[in-house]
């Protein structure tokens, strides 16, 4: 317990936090390439997830690139895009690494978002006169916003993670008091950073989980079966696009 | 060129280690997420705490999680052990969802015609709700052999073995072909691997292919994806 003792005095030390102190710019620094990298990504994957999600074109390359993007060494491949990219570039490099990482979760969150929706749902919109665009802007894409959230959510988790290693590359983020932490032997350091990783990524998580939570349409988690243990198998129609009619569609 | 065709030993040395310290999280995050998978699947409550505990763990940064596991399991902070059980957390928290999952996902008038033939609930569970609730548990088994087999290289970061170390050194050195030719191998074991546990799906599951339903079989892939958080958000 000596080495948390340790920790939380690297942690309380008030030089370490006063005004352009190493802390708060460390903290400052995650938060930012966490932001740009979701944004970047967002862009990209959100309209492209939900293209591919409403025509089923491009689905199964989706799937593909979804599955063996996860194989991809986020460590490895920050180095790489940092060493091509040149010295000057180093901020850039990593945010393309972070953004590369974050794209397929949320594409993922995107596609089977409008996926999980019941196509009966989607029939009668179709019946009742809504046009293409309007299916997509007032049905789809509020009934596939928690899935699209859940996306988001390991997409930033993915983030967070992996801004960590930038510390490797750069002077920034909460990654670089452990990096240097390594270098100088400072184990209260390192572990001190390492707290504040985690409560970071816990709060962002939290937050995350609450997006996702009041995401869901009022009427959608008015339908919502508490415990799928024991419904029944039958498919639900009116609640078809809650998650918990996918889950049934996996009873294989 | 030259630096691939020098080092060839050296790579197949690291490929055969990163191969060996992946494989242990692999098994004991399966072995060890079938009870608790199957606690969360049975009890309410212990669903919720379960389920958001592993939740919580999953949410630590591994090289983070390296750093604060050896000052409480007391293992020594360079260590194949830290590693390794760092993994194994890891490799747990995906598994016990997908097993608890997996086991909500088998048919309900299945289960009770096996009780019906008089089945008792352990051999119930081993005979009929494990196989199967198999092909949801393998979609988690190879979410948990990929992005172990791809965390492992953060290993390298504290001065572990693994393919990592191509990606530490190479950049130290200056080597871009050293950095590339770690992606490369760590992308191609862990594609190897899956398929590996896809044939291996296939063998002990054969009717999974006889029923061909790619859809269902598809979106339980889905919703395994990602850190498995698609099927979170089902609960």
């Amino acid at each position: 317990m000596n080495l948390f003792t340790d920790a939380i005095a690297w942690l309380a030390d008030p030089t370490n936090w006063a005004d352009g102190g190493p802390i708060p710019q460390w903290i400052a620094d995650h938060l930012w390439f966490t932001a740009i990298a979701m944004l970047l990504a967002s862009a990209i994957a959100i309209p492209l997830g939900w293209y591919i999600g409403h025509t089923g074109r491009g689905r199964d390359a989706a799937v593909a690139v979804t599955g063996a993007a996860r194989a991809l060494p986020s460590f490895g491949l920050l180095f790489l895009f940092v060493m091509l990219g040149g010295v000057a570039n180093r901020d850039l490099s990593a945010i393309v690494v972070l953004a590369l990482l974050a794209i397929p979760p949320i594409l993922a969150g995107a596609y089977a978002g409008f996926e999980a929706i019941d196509r009966r749902v989607i029939d009668a919109a179709r019946s009742m006169g809504m046009t293409e665009k309007q299916i997509v802007a007032r049905v789809e894409i509020p009934l596939g916003l928690p899935l699209l959230w859940g996306g988001l959510r390991n997409a930033v988790l993915q983030v967070v993670a992996t801004v960590v290693l930038v510390g490797f590359v750069r002077n920034a983020g909460l990654g670089f008091p452990i990096v240097q932490g390594i270098q100088i032997r400072s184990y209260d350091q390192m572990l001190g950073a390492a707290i504040l990783i985690i409560v970071l990524a816990l709060l962002l998580d939290a937050i995350f989980a609450l997006l996702e939570r009041y995401a869901t349409p009022a009427g959608v988690r008015a339908g919502r079966t508490r415990d799928h243990r024991t419904s029944s198998t039958r498919r639900r129609s009116a609640g078809g696009a809650t998650p918990a009619s996918t889950k049934k569609e996996m009873s294989v | 060129m030259n630096w691939l065709l020098d080092n060839l030993e050296l790579i197949g040395e690291l490929t055969v280690q990163h191969l060996r310290l992946s494989a242990i999280p692999i098994v004991l995050g399966f072995v060890l997420a079938i009870p608790l998978g199957w606690v969360a699947y049975r009890y309410k409550l212990t669903r919720g705490l379960i389920l958001t505990f592993v939740g919580l763990l999953y949410t630590i940064p591994s090289l983070a999680m390296f750093v604060i596991l050896p000052p409480i399991i007391g293992t020594p902070y360079i260590s194949e052990a830290n590693v390794v059980i760092a993994l194994t957390i890891y490799a747990v928290a995906i598994m016990a969802r997908s097993v608890a999952d997996a086991l909500a996902s088998v048919d309900g008038d299945v289960k009770q015609a096996a009780t019906a033939m008089g089945y008792g609930g352990f051999r119930r569970f081993w005979t009929v709700d494990f196989p199967l609730a198999g092909p949801v548990v393998l979609a988690g088994l190879r979410v948990v052999a990929v992005s172990t087999i791809s965390l492992l290289t953060i290993g390298s970061a504290i001065g572990v073995s693994t393919l990592g170390y191509l990606f530490t050194n190479g950049n130290q050195r200056g080597i871009v072909v050293s950095v590339l030719t770690g992606v490369i191998v760590t992308v191609i074991i862990a594609l190897v691997v899956d398929r590996l546990l896809v044939l291996l799906g296939r063998l002990l599951m054969p009717w999974t292919r006889a029923m061909a339903q790619p859809g269902a079989q598809r979106r339980a892939l889905a919703s395994a994806s990602g850190r498995s958080r698609a099927a979170e958000v089902a609960t």
